[in-house]
């Protein structure tokens, strides 16, 4: 299984499914991330985690742990 | 009657930004009960009869985070007349995420498009006529910052509650899950008017049950995302909720997917529509803006860590050690000392003043006492800080403002977040070595309850400035100025911080779901010099109103206690400590500190002491043990053999342990009351407070019956020694049981 945290930074990304559970799972959806949606990774932070994403037109942080949660196509 | 209009948007819409121009200063600030979650109230500048109600800024409405709880229990149970729901123009696709959630709740209202400016100046166009007429409710953009378009969203608020005009819902979801939901609402009907008068037997009014016809949608869309927690006051039938279930798993199984994705998917699906239609972007998709340029120095992989440590220490630097210490010191040398001259006038300070009234009133010795050295004494000690917090409380709001106190999150989410503390709590942290009242307060801009919990409990470990003379009168007079005091005092202050991270996230107190680090980065722009001094004003002031009664009281006890004895079988003043209450009382205490290796009453009276301010404690060492009333002098200028009397009560040994237990036990009152401010419920700040105590009791005991042990041979003391540590170790490296988590979690 592709996740988001394979993405290279610079790559853009179609999501094809969440996994996950409960709250956070829902929050990424709320932030935006459903099925369909186009990603792309901005950079890492300093200290190598989390990743700045671009999504619906704006930056979003996200944990590597929590992105490997997130099938892609 | 008056009206009451809820101000509902997304976190950084510039939600509190219209508020505060809508409502001038008519504000009353407080907090949601018993959470840390600030409530905002105040009336419409200009109409005395409309209550505006700030709700927490949320993205959803989904049942998570206690920002989104708080805000649905509002809208649900209170059902104000309007909602004002607030949306960033230039972030318009997420935001209208929110208000999809909002037009379902069968209450009247209306969209501000805020940032219209920043919108025009990027030469995206916005078509509120098309987005009006999709949503079915009036749509008007407004500047919060430049004050544009705000008497016009006002009225329209007003007429949408006078008119009582519910919004027409928007066709958001497709047939499949629209069938769906009209099954739902057949369902909970059926209950509503067939089942009603048999529930209701027993007389009882459930909170949210179906009391209101217009929140038959939220309910029915709650039901199909199995919103359990929105639907339970319902108190629907099983066989009603069978039903539900079936007809839900059908539309599962035909979308292949779960319900509480459908929901969510669709809704972003229709706002793509509504999109296309009314909104033209004039930048590319990857063209970047001049935030986009600025984050990508600030938070560079190579820059963003030196550019970090820079802003942190420019903030450090200023508020604590240069503008806020020039504050500081005027206020508790001069305004509360010595007196001042101004423009070639002498100025007495308040106590000088005080007591030239005091006298000219001829009061009683002890009332002057009481008023002089435990009120004005106490409070002006704690006086001393505010200024430095408003300093520092000052450069919060612009890190804020312009958006990079996410950013500080972002760099240090992966050294926090292992200890269950956020990214953010390394400001508190950092601020907590000047001093921990402002460290403290600076915990407010962490988001998440549990991690603003945890570092409010875990900010006063880190040495403060207060306690350093403490840490020097060790170093110096009884360690023989050896030079690792200094550093193991810092080393024992951020241990202590992570072991108590560690064990207090395996509790079932700050267990659970762990804290989702899906967190917006908010475009980059300048300050708002009015929103920066309205939060710097609020924060600062909240402190002296709550943490003040804390401090006042416990300084009138203090001084009560020190200044009265019992002499001739009465209880009167008394000059000397030694025959004081407070004496008396450390004496019965002292025995508890003997395995400590400090148990006498000199050293516990100095350790309550040390509560009032920490750099008492060599004060009152000087006082009891002969050196005289400058012990405090003595120790800043380096005098170590004039401290000698000090040294003589202590062992090396028994110096460390006094040293470990003063650096980690309770913080001063000030910083207490600080907590409790944060914390805002007494049981937590008792627990901070006793969880604080316990460990430095634990960590004393331990380095001094071990360190006893190759001269003072096995004994009880080394056993309980060695269990407590091995206690500390278990809780440190144990998984959480399951039964806690599930007990967390539900």
């Amino acid at each position: 299984m592709k996740t988001l945290k394979d993405v290279a930074i610079g790559d853009t990304a179609v999501i094809k499914r969440l996994h996950g559970e409960g709250a956070v799972r829902r929050r990424i959806m709320d932030m935006g991330l459903t099925r369909g949606t186009q990603v792309h990774v901005r950079k890492l932070a300093p200290l190598g985690d989390p990743m700045e994403l671009t999504v619906r037109g704006y930056e979003l942080s996200l944990r590597k742990a929590d992105a490997s949660t997130i099938e892609i196509e | 009657m008056s009206i009451r209009i809820a101000l509902a948007g997304n976190p950084n819409s510039g939600k509190t930004t219209l508020f505060n121009a809508l409502t001038g200063a008519q504000q009353y600030v407080g907090n949601w009960p018993g959470v840390t979650v600030e409530r905002k109230e105040g009336r419409l500048k200009g109409n005395k009869d409309v209550v505006l109600q700030d709700l927490p800024g949320v993205y959803s409405l989904s049942p998570y985070t206690l920002e989104e709880v708080i805000t649905r229990q509002y809208l649900v149970a209170d059902r104000p007349d309007a909602i004002i729901n607030i949306v960033d123009g230039s972030n318009i696709e997420r935001n209208l995420y929110l208000t999809t959630q909002l037009l379902e709740l069968g209450i009247p209202l209306v969209v501000a498009v805020n940032m219209i400016d920043v919108v025009r100046k990027s030469g995206d166009t916005i078509d509120l006529g098309k987005l009006s007429d999709a949503l079915g409710v009036p749509v008007l953009s407004i500047s919060a910052l430049r004050g544009e378009g705000l008497k016009e969203i006002t009225d329209a608020a007003i007429q949408a509650a006078n008119t009582r005009a519910l919004p027409r819902l928007p066709y958001v979801f497709d047939g499949a899950v629209e069938h769906t939901l009209a099954h739902i609402e057949e369902a909970v009907n059926h209950r509503h008017h067939g089942g009603l008068h048999h529930h209701h037997a027993d007389g009882s009014q459930h909170e949210g049950a179906l009391t209101d016809e217009h929140l038959k949608r939220w309910y029915a869309i709650k039901l199909f995302e199995r919103d359990t927690k929105a639907t339970e006051g319902l108190h629907l039938r099983q066989e009603d909720l069978d039903a539900i279930e079936d007809e839900v798993t059908l539309c599962e199984q035909h979308l292949d997917d779960d319900a509480e994705s459908i929901i969510t998917n669709q809704r972003y699906a229709y706002i793509q529509r509504l999109m296309e239609q009314s909104v033209v972007k004039k930048r590319k998709p990857g063209a970047l803006s001049v935030s986009d340029r600025i984050d990508r120095v600030v938070t560079n992989r190579v820059l963003g860590f030196p550019i970090f440590i820079v802003v942190m220490f420019l903030v450090y630097f200023i508020s604590v050690t240069t503008v806020g210490t020039w504050v500081t010191d005027f206020t508790n040398e001069q305004l509360f000392g010595e007196g001042f001259s101004l423009f070639g006038a002498n100025v007495p300070g308040i106590p000088q003043a005080v007591e030239g009234w005091l006298d000219g009133l001829n009061t009683s010795p002890w009332l002057k006492g009481l008023t002089l050295e435990g009120i004005i004494g106490g409070v002006g000690a704690v006086l001393g800080f505010v200024p430095q917090m408003f300093v520092l409380f000052f450069f919060l709001a612009i890190l804020e403002d312009i958006g990079y106190m996410a950013r500080v999150a972002f760099i240090m989410d992966r050294v926090f977040r292992k200890f269950g503390l956020s990214g953010k709590s390394f400001i508190p942290m950092l601020i907590g070595s000047g001093c921990s009242v402002p460290g403290i307060m600076a915990s407010r801009t962490i988001e998440n309850q549990r991690d603003r919990r945890m570092t409010v409990i875990t900010t006063s470990f880190i040495p403060c400035g207060a306690k350093l003379p403490i840490v020097a009168l060790i170093a110096g007079a009884i360690m023989g100025n050896v030079w690792w005091v200094g550093p193991l005092a810092y080393f024992i202050g951020v241990a202590a911080v992570i072991v108590s991270g560690i064990i207090l996230k395996k509790t079932r107190m700050f267990m659970g779901d762990p804290a989702p680090f899906v967190m917006e980065l908010p475009s980059y722009h300048a300050p708002a010099m009015g929103n920066v001094l309205r939060s710097m004003w609020e924060r600062g002031f909240s402190f002296i109103k709550r943490a003040g009664t804390i401090i006042l009281l416990s300084a009138i006890v203090i001084w009560f206690m020190k200044s009265y004895g019992v002499v001739d079988g009465r209880l009167a003043m008394v000059e000397d400590m030694d025959h004081s209450v407070l004496a008396w009382l450390g004496g019965l205490v002292a025995p508890l500190f003997v395995p400590l290796g400090f148990g006498n009453w000199q050293n516990t009276v100095a350790t309550v002491l040390g509560l009032v301010a920490k750099e008492e404690v060599v004060s009152v060492f000087g006082v009891l043990y002969g050196v005289g009333e400058g012990a405090l002098d003595l120790v800043e200028a380096g005098a170590f053999t004039d401290l000698a009397p000090i040294a003589a009560h202590f062992t090396q040994l028994s110096a460390l342990s006094f040293l470990a237990f003063n650096l980690l036990c309770a913080p001063c009152f000030a910083a207490i009351g600080a907590m409790h401010r944060e914390l805002n419920n007494i049981r937590w700040t008792a627990f901070a407070v006793g969880f604080q105590t316990a460990l430095a009791y634990t960590v004393s005991l331990i380095i001094y019956q071990l360190g006893i042990l190759p001269q003072g041979g096995f004994t009880v003391g080394t056993t309980a020694a060695i269990l407590l540590l091995l206690l500390i170790l278990y809780l440190l490296f144990r998984k959480p049981h399951r039964a806690e988590l599930a007990a967390a979690q539900a």
